[in-house]
């Protein structure tokens, strides 16, 4: 169980981070949020892996068994709606992007800094 | 007791306000501005609270520690909320001026005070997954502030501040999983106790990734991209709350580790932390020195300001956490003050590029005045803040025995009096290159002069009178080292 928990979280990190080094601004967004949905998968074991059945103490009993520690799912769920809005705010602002500057290749957009050939001196920008 | 929420509450509620009432912007403002006074009175009843008992705190629910989420407002979390609500009380009286203001569009207000809510609350948690729930409030509020300008240059800036920003809080949350794995703990008192039963070779690896985290929202070298990238794209009520509370947080939060929960941090991260505040420094000066635009010129200035922070952090002693939160005080003020100053420039002399303004000596010497008094005490003449706040670290810098640090702190503040240097000569002394040119006379601009005198006058105050902010920053550092003052 570990072991197939522990692969999926380093392949989703891995293709995650893979994702987010790319030019294209949808592969950069869509990384971005596997590395989100990764590290929410770490935070999910964060709590262990160590039962099926749920927290709740049996009607008669005073105390809990050996049970899933809700903590930590309590704090992926948090997690997770989170970088889903996250995930849509970048969505749509990807979409603004490239209605906007005709490209989705992140090295084309250098709106708001100098450009890599700009001369020595910075140039005035006429639209303060 | 529901005092120590109320930082949260009353911008969150006013955020709610500002939302319901989104079509008519009268009522809008004048809740905007109700709630920001609420904000200011609610920090000022907390500082005499936390000054007389110490610390005030709610654990929610009642549910006993480590079960409850706990907020704590002890001096450190209360000093930068007092920041928080001057600086959103100056930034929408602001807002009422003509001097590039933000868009009025009804999104401006409900943002605003929801960007406040994030980063007080981010302030005054006691939860370690708590502080990342505000560090994301903060970062949403902000990317919608960053994108309300509507055009091309603004979305670019708003998707780089997206992209690193969340880099940063990702690596918190995996920072959070590994700690909650190592110690069971996230509430800031418990982990500390935790942490000393755990193996520092396991500890040394997840601190690390919380300061990296923190390094990010801090925007220290070699992770400031974000905010030369964004800054300067903001309209001016905007970038005077940006530029007070948003590297603080990470300020706040990285003196709240590594000098309560997390103590004592290891030598080596505090060594690396060190180097990393003095190239934050350098490279911050230097590329201040490189821009003309006045907006840009500042924002380098800030990351080269954080540095001496974490420079003032990585000190690990008690002297050294009293003048980090000095020196956040101090550029909060400071730094809202400058890039408000520059806003009146633009609104003057019709630019925010140095190349294409001047003349304003002769024309404004009431402005010239304020500003000279603001850019003085980024530089560190005494009797300014910026001297007191500088003179800390550097003579703590001297007692550890670190004449290294201390040299470049020195040095760097030599390159800051050379930048201020350039936009004095050329915005205030050179005649304007359009011989035509005058001062507009018809806008209205006294709202922003209100503003910028009161900033002006708490920094000469604190200035001349440093004594009573000296002793509470003292007892603040000493409150995050577990001690009672």
């Amino acid at each position: 169980m570990s072991w197939a928990v522990i692969l999926a979280l380093g392949t989703v990190i891995t293709a995650g981070i893979y994702l987010a080094l790319s030019r294209d601004l949808f592969r950069c967004l869509i990384g971005l949020a596997l590395l989100g949905n990764g590290i929410n998968l770490m935070l999910f074991t964060s709590g262990r892996l160590n039962s099926l059945s749920p927290p709740i103490i049996p009607a008669g009993d005073t105390v809990l068994g050996a049970t899933a520690n809700p903590l930590a799912q309590a704090l992926v769920l948090t997690a997770i709606v989170i970088s889903f809005a996250m995930l849509c705010f970048s969505l749509i602002l990807a979409i603004r992007i490239v209605q906007e500057n005709r490209s989705d290749d992140t090295i084309a957009l250098r709106e708001a800094e100098p450009h890599s050939n700009d001369p020595l001196k910075p140039i005035i920008e006429d639209e303060p | 007791m529901i005092l120590a929420v109320a930082p949260l509450l009353v911008p969150l509620a006013t955020a709610l306000l500002c939302t319901v009432s989104y079509g008519s912007p009268r009522l809008q403002s004048r809740f905007s501005i109700a709630g920001a006074l609420a904000l200011l009175i609610t920090a000022i009843i907390l500082v005499i609270e936390v000054s007389s008992n110490h610390v005030v705190s709610l654990t929610a629910g009642n549910w006993p520690l480590p079960y409850g989420i706990e907020v704590v407002v002890d001096r450190l979390g209360v000093a930068l909320t007092l920041i928080a609500a001057l600086m959103l009380t100056i930034s929408l009286l602001w807002q009422n001026s003509d001097a590039d203001p933000a868009p009025t569009s009804g999104f401006f207000h409900p943002l605003i005070h929801g960007l406040v809510a994030g980063s007080c609350a981010a302030f005054i948690t006691a939860d370690l997954f708590n502080l990342y729930v505000w560090f994301e409030v903060a970062l949403i509020c902000a990317l919608g502030l960053l994108a309300q300008g509507g055009g091309l240059k603004h979305f670019d800036a708003t998707l780089k501040y997206f992209v690193l920003n969340l880099v940063g809080t990702l690596l918190l949350l995996a920072a959070i999983a590994l700690t909650y794995a190592a110690t069971g703990h996230l509430n800031f008192a418990n982990l500390r106790l935790a942490v000393q039963q755990v193996d520092p070779a396991v500890m040394l690896p997840i601190t690390g990734l919380l300061l990296i985290a923190f390094l990010v929202k801090a925007a220290a070298f070699p992770f400031f991209a974000w905010l030369p990238a964004s800054y300067h794209t903001l309209p001016a009520p905007s970038l005077a709350v940006f530029s007070a509370l948003l590297s603080k947080i990470g300020i706040c939060a990285l003196v709240r580790m590594l000098s309560g929960t997390f103590h004592p941090p290891s030598y080596l991260l505090m060594t690396l932390l060190a180097g990393i505040a003095l190239l934050s420094m350098v490279i911050g000066v230097l590329g201040a020195a490189y821009h003309w635009d006045i907006r840009r010129i500042l924002a380098f200035h800030s990351i080269s300001q954080v540095g001496y922070m974490l420079l003032a952090i990585a000190l690990s002693s008690r002297q050294g956490d009293a003048a980090t939160i000095f020196f956040a005080v101090h550029h909060s003020l400071v730094k809202a003050g400058l890039f408000l100053c520059g806003a009146l420039i633009f609104c003057m002399a019709g630019h925010y590029d140095l190349r294409r303004i001047g003349g304003l000596y002769a024309a404004r010497p009431f402005l010239s005045v304020i500003f000279l008094l603001f850019a003085l005490s980024l530089v560190g003449i005494p009797p300014l803040t910026g001297f007191w706040g500088k003179y800390l670290i550097i003579r703590e810098c001297l007692i550890q025995g670190q004449y290294l640090w201390a040299g470049v702190a020195l040095s760097v503040g030599g390159l800051t009096f050379y930048s201020m240097l350039k936009i004095w000569k050329e915005a205030f002394w050179k005649p304007h290159p359009d011989a035509t040119w005058s001062p507009t006379k018809e806008k209205k601009l006294a709202p922003a002069y209100a503003g910028i005198c009161t900033l002006l006058f708490v920094v000469l105050w604190l200035g001349l009178y440093p004594e009573p902010l000296l002793v509470f920053v003292n007892d603040a550092a000493m409150t995050i080292r577990g001690g009672i003052p």
